[in-house]
């Protein structure tokens, strides 16, 4: 059996002026590991690869990154779903900057997640007991909440690389609407009002690469059109 | 909430409305000229200068123009701010385009009432 | 150290899971000059894997849920080591505690009437133990810890709380008096190793899963709070109870909540026999965990077990329908598919007992101070250091933790040593500041690792420490193989003192981390094994074949493992709750 070839984006800022591929040969023996497995037998004898791992089950959202030109998670892609021909190129996520190999600095997306105001507003006075909420409306947070911050969606998507600092792009739409679809929330108008600017929203052209890549099977460009309805209601 | 001067409205949202209502402004004003030019096989210049005298063809030409203008605006506008990202070089590219849509609508009223 | 760079806080929290973020939020609040210190971005810790869901009765399901009752279950549950001022304060507090989640926006399914779901978990039972099944679990789908822990990060944003993500702390700092007054943490992104002054530090840093080699637990769980606690000489309490989960997916040891079982899963031999109705004919499949998993492993040993090498058992769910398994069990539904490649509407889920929960941990009282033991056996307060959640041991689950329980300990506790916390700080709080010397102490170990120029690697000897534990200190332990085990951890001990780090780099150096970690990997292993040893009874997930009975007479105790001499003594069990009269010893049955 011939062994996967691997091309492994490499960049140490103190030793590298510049990121280059590093070809590795890996012996699968046979097996449809997922990618994380893959880096892990490449770290054991290569210690100097960095990449961020957690959870290993998809949840934790630590370890996205690009596969074969497609962002997803390592811990959740069997290599049968992306290697092709026998080869497997894994980059950091793109469009934002690199902090050493895989790993990638995500405090542009963590901003935009903090400008939405992630939290539940809710002025009324607190009952002694839970706010109550019918499964009904509570349905309407499935699709919502699920989302893990691991930014395979963001960094999927061409008007985030343009304009990271101005739209909000879709992991913090995402989360936007989340709050804005939450039956106990009372900010509705403030968070509308936040997001009315020219970038914040509307900078979205639905391409729908974030639907594509998420690994959690969310759907943010649908959350984004959500939004928009709402401002529309809103002003009209 | 993120602010920017040069777009005309200030807001997303109205930008929104605008190029999704002048779209159907042009789209109807595309159906409405191709059917006209279908419907008139032996279409000759006195028939189709005819047609452009009815003032009602000339208001609706006249908001398909501005539609036409809007639409290019907002569009180009995105395009801009989304690609050239040094400052000087997109107000300077901004300016360009607006003088070149108004310049154009301007023209385009000229023609319609002109002479 | 005159050359290294100090930070200052009121109170460092070591840890951005539930407890740390809950703790966190307390302290943010009051606004104390508090940092949250963790090696990952907070909503990538462990917590966020919890699934089922958190034990409380906020008498939701049933409007006459008692606390009382879930006290019980967790006194039992816990085969009767569980500190019963600490379970009373956990099961009465716990309802506002989980209001208060629910009032943070944490997104919990609903029943028709608007309130909170709550299913049934393990180990639950009305009216202490005679009234049948309780369902007490409150749950968000089968996503419990990933919303909570969202939901307190989220709060933690909105009040401004400071972070120092991917920062890895690596050993506390004493002064001359012992007091606990800071530590010494890694900011990994760049590689600074930096002085934290505080005076208050919080371990929070979880559990330590990874000592096995099949485990639940995330590749961070490895004890850094226990490694860094008992550097410093803090002993760590009752650390041989180790809870194995029935139900982690054969092969890949990922996590399939009991809240499959609490909704109708059950789970099944080779020949199709549900099993469990022989073991716990009255709660079966809803027995504690210990109970459910050491009767998978008699199926299996004695020959019942599925599969080509009857290593394992099913997880039987397709009778419950598409429907309840989309809307209770999505990530189960997704998780099976991935890493069993079955569909649960379909076919059973292949499942083995598999580590998952440190009952043990750094001894406190329900204000998260640390505990320590003085020579006569008397118990005192270790200044300056506090834990909450899975590295502490109040201790609520004794020997053995009920389902559900854990999420509700790392709010309950992570909120009462933030309140703690705020008051002595407002009272004031004075100790010596750390000499040099003191700082230097607390570098030895990575100036050790810095230092290195040869030895053995990081990974060979973490997958032998974790097949060590995994071959000795499993669901069922036994003298012989565990001294054996005790011998080789120490053997191997001097070969991680010895072992390589060959990259030295500064930025992002995650096999520095990954060095640092085997350390402390190692000291919890070993204090397990050494404990493990020495209690000579069967309690809770501690089951001895040489000594396959409760001994009350000797072992109604807590175990403290003392770094130092390493050596296993006793603690008193608390019996004294505030509020009712105890809850005697009884046999255990389900």
């Amino acid at each position: 059996m011939s062994k996967l070839q691997v091309s492994l984006y490499r960049y140490n800022p103190e030793t590298d002026s510049a990121p280059y591929m590093q070809e590795f040969e890996v012996d699968t023996q046979g097996r449809d590991l997922m990618v994380l497995n893959l880096l892990e037998l490449i770290k054991q004898d290569d210690t100097t690869v960095a990449y961020r791992r957690s959870c290993r089950e998809g949840v934790c959202g630590s370890d996205g990154m690009n596969m074969n030109g497609t962002n997803g998670l390592a811990c959740i892609t069997p290599l049968s779903q992306v290697v092709k021909n026998n080869k497997l190129v894994l980059r950091p996520l793109p469009g934002l900057p690199v902090v050493r190999d895989l790993v990638v600095d995500m405090s542009l997306f963590y901003q935009q997640y903090e400008r939405i105001q992630p939290y539940l507003k809710n002025d009324s006075p607190v009952p002694a007991i839970e706010r109550l909420q019918s499964p009904e409306d509570r349905d309407k947070l499935d699709g919502l909440y699920e989302c893990i911050l691991c930014a395979c969606c963001s960094t999927a998507c061409p008007s985030f690389w343009w304009n990271p600092d101005k739209f909000v792009g879709p992991a913090g739409l995402l989360k936007s609407y989340r709050f804005l679809a939450d039956s106990r929330d009372t900010a509705t108008n403030e968070r509308l009002s936040d997001l009315e600017d020219p970038f914040s929203v509307f900078r979205c052209r639905g391409i729908m690469n974030c639907v594509a890549v998420c690994p959690k099977g969310l759907n943010p460009t649908r959350a984004i059109g959500k939004i928009r309805e709402m401002l529309l209601a809103n002003a009209t | 909430m993120v602010t920017n001067i040069t777009s005309f409205s200030r807001s997303g949202l109205s930008d929104w409305i605008i190029q999704r209502a002048s779209a159907v402004v042009m789209a109807v004003y595309t159906v409405f000229l191709v059917g006209y030019v279908l419907f008139h096989p032996q279409l000759d210049y006195a028939t189709w200068s005819g047609l452009f005298q009815q003032t009602w063809m000339r208001i609706f030409s006249v908001l398909a123009f501005v539609s036409l203008a809007a639409h290019a605006w907002v569009g180009l506008w995105t395009v801009t701010t989304d690609y050239i990202k040094p400052t000087c070089i997109r107000v300077a590219t901004q300016s360009v385009i607006i003088l070149a849509i108004f310049v154009f609508l301007v023209w385009g009223i000229q023609v319609l009432w002109g002479a | 150290m005159s050359n290294m760079r100090s930070m200052t806080f009121d109170a460092i929290i070591i840890g951005g899971g539930g407890a740390g973020l809950r703790a966190a939020l307390e302290l943010a609040k009051s606004g104390k000059n508090t940092a949250v210190l963790s090696k990952v971005f907070p909503t990538r810790s462990h917590t966020v894997s919890a699934q089922g869901g958190i034990t409380c009765a906020i008498a939701s399901a049933d409007p006459n849920d008692d606390w009382r009752w879930h006290m019980y279950d967790t006194v039992k549950g816990g085969d009767y080591i569980t500190d019963q001022d600490a379970a009373e304060y956990m099961c009465s507090e716990g309802p506002k505690a989980v209001f208060e989640l629910e009032h943070m926006g944490l997104p919990f399914s609903r029943f028709d009437n608007g309130r909170i779901y709550q299913r049934p978990f393990g180990g639950q039972s009305k009216n202490f133990g005679e009234g049948g099944q309780a369902a007490r679990t409150c749950a968000a789908a089968d996503r419990t810890g990933h919303a909570l822990l969202h939901t307190l990060y989220e709060n933690n944003v909105k009040h401004d709380t400071t972070f120092l993500n991917e920062w890895y702390a690596i050993d506390l700092v004493k002064n001359a008096n012992g007091d606990v007054v800071g530590c010494i943490a890694m900011d990994i992104e760049t590689g600074e190793v930096v002085h934290i002054k505080s005076k208050a530090t919080v371990l929070a840093t979880g559990g330590s899963g990874r000592i096995y080699a099949s485990t639940t637990n995330a590749l961070i769980n490895t004890g850094d709070g226990i490694g860094m606690a008992l550097r410093a000489g803090v002993p760590i309490q009752d650390i041989e109870m180790w809870q194995f989960h029935p139900t982690g997916i054969h092969g890949a040891g990922v996590l399939v909540t009991e809240g499959c079982r609490g909704e109708g899963g059950y789970l099944i031999n080779k020949d199709g026999e549900r099993f469990m109705e022989r073991y716990a004919p009255n709660a079966k499949d809803l027995a504690g965990r210990d109970v459910v998993a050491r009767s998978m492993v008699m199926e299996i040993l004695e020959g019942r077990g599925c599969g080509e090498n009857g290593d394992h058992v099913y997880l039987k769910l397709d009778h419950l329908g598409e429907e309840v398994l989309s809307k209770r069990l999505p990530g189960i539904v997704e998780l099976s598919k991935t890493f069993a490649h079955v569909d649960p509407a379909k076919e059973p889920i292949p499942v083995v007992p598999t580590c998952h929960y440190m009952m043990g941990g750094v001894a406190t009282n329900i204000h998260g101070q640390a505990i320590g033991q003085d020579k006569d056996g008397n118990d005192y307060i270790i200044n300056g250091l506090y834990a909450c959640g899975e590295a502490a041991c109040v201790s609520v689950h004794g020997a053995n933790r009920l389902g559900g329980n854990s999420l509700l300990d790392l709010v309950v506790f992570g909120r009462a040593a933030g309140m703690f916390i705020e008051s002595a700080l407002n009272e004031g709080v004075d100790y010596l500041d750390a000499r040099d010397s003191d700082v230097e102490t607390a570098m030895q170990r990575i100036n050790r690792w810095n230092e290195s120029s040869g030895g053995e690697s990081v990974a060979d000897l973490k997958r032998e420490l974790q097949s060590i534990m995994q071959n000795s200190f499993g669901v069922f332990r036994e003298e012989k193989n565990m001294k054996d085990g005790v011998e080789k951890l120490a053997e191997l001990r001097g070969r991680i003192a010895e072992a390589h780090l060959s990259d030295k780099s500064l930025a992002f150096n995650t096999a520095r981390v990954e060095a640092l970690e085997l350390d402390n990997l190692m000291e919890v292993a070993e204090a397990t094994a050494i404990a493990a040893l020495e209690r000579k009874e069967s309690r809770g997930a501690h089951c001895r074949y040489d000594y396959p009975d409760r001994d009350d007479v000797n072992w109604l105790k807590h175990s403290m493992f003392f770094p130092g001499e390493k050596r296993v003594g006793q603690r008193d069990v608390n019996f004294a709750p505030k509020t009712m009269d105890k809850f005697e010893p009884k046999i255990r049955t389900y």
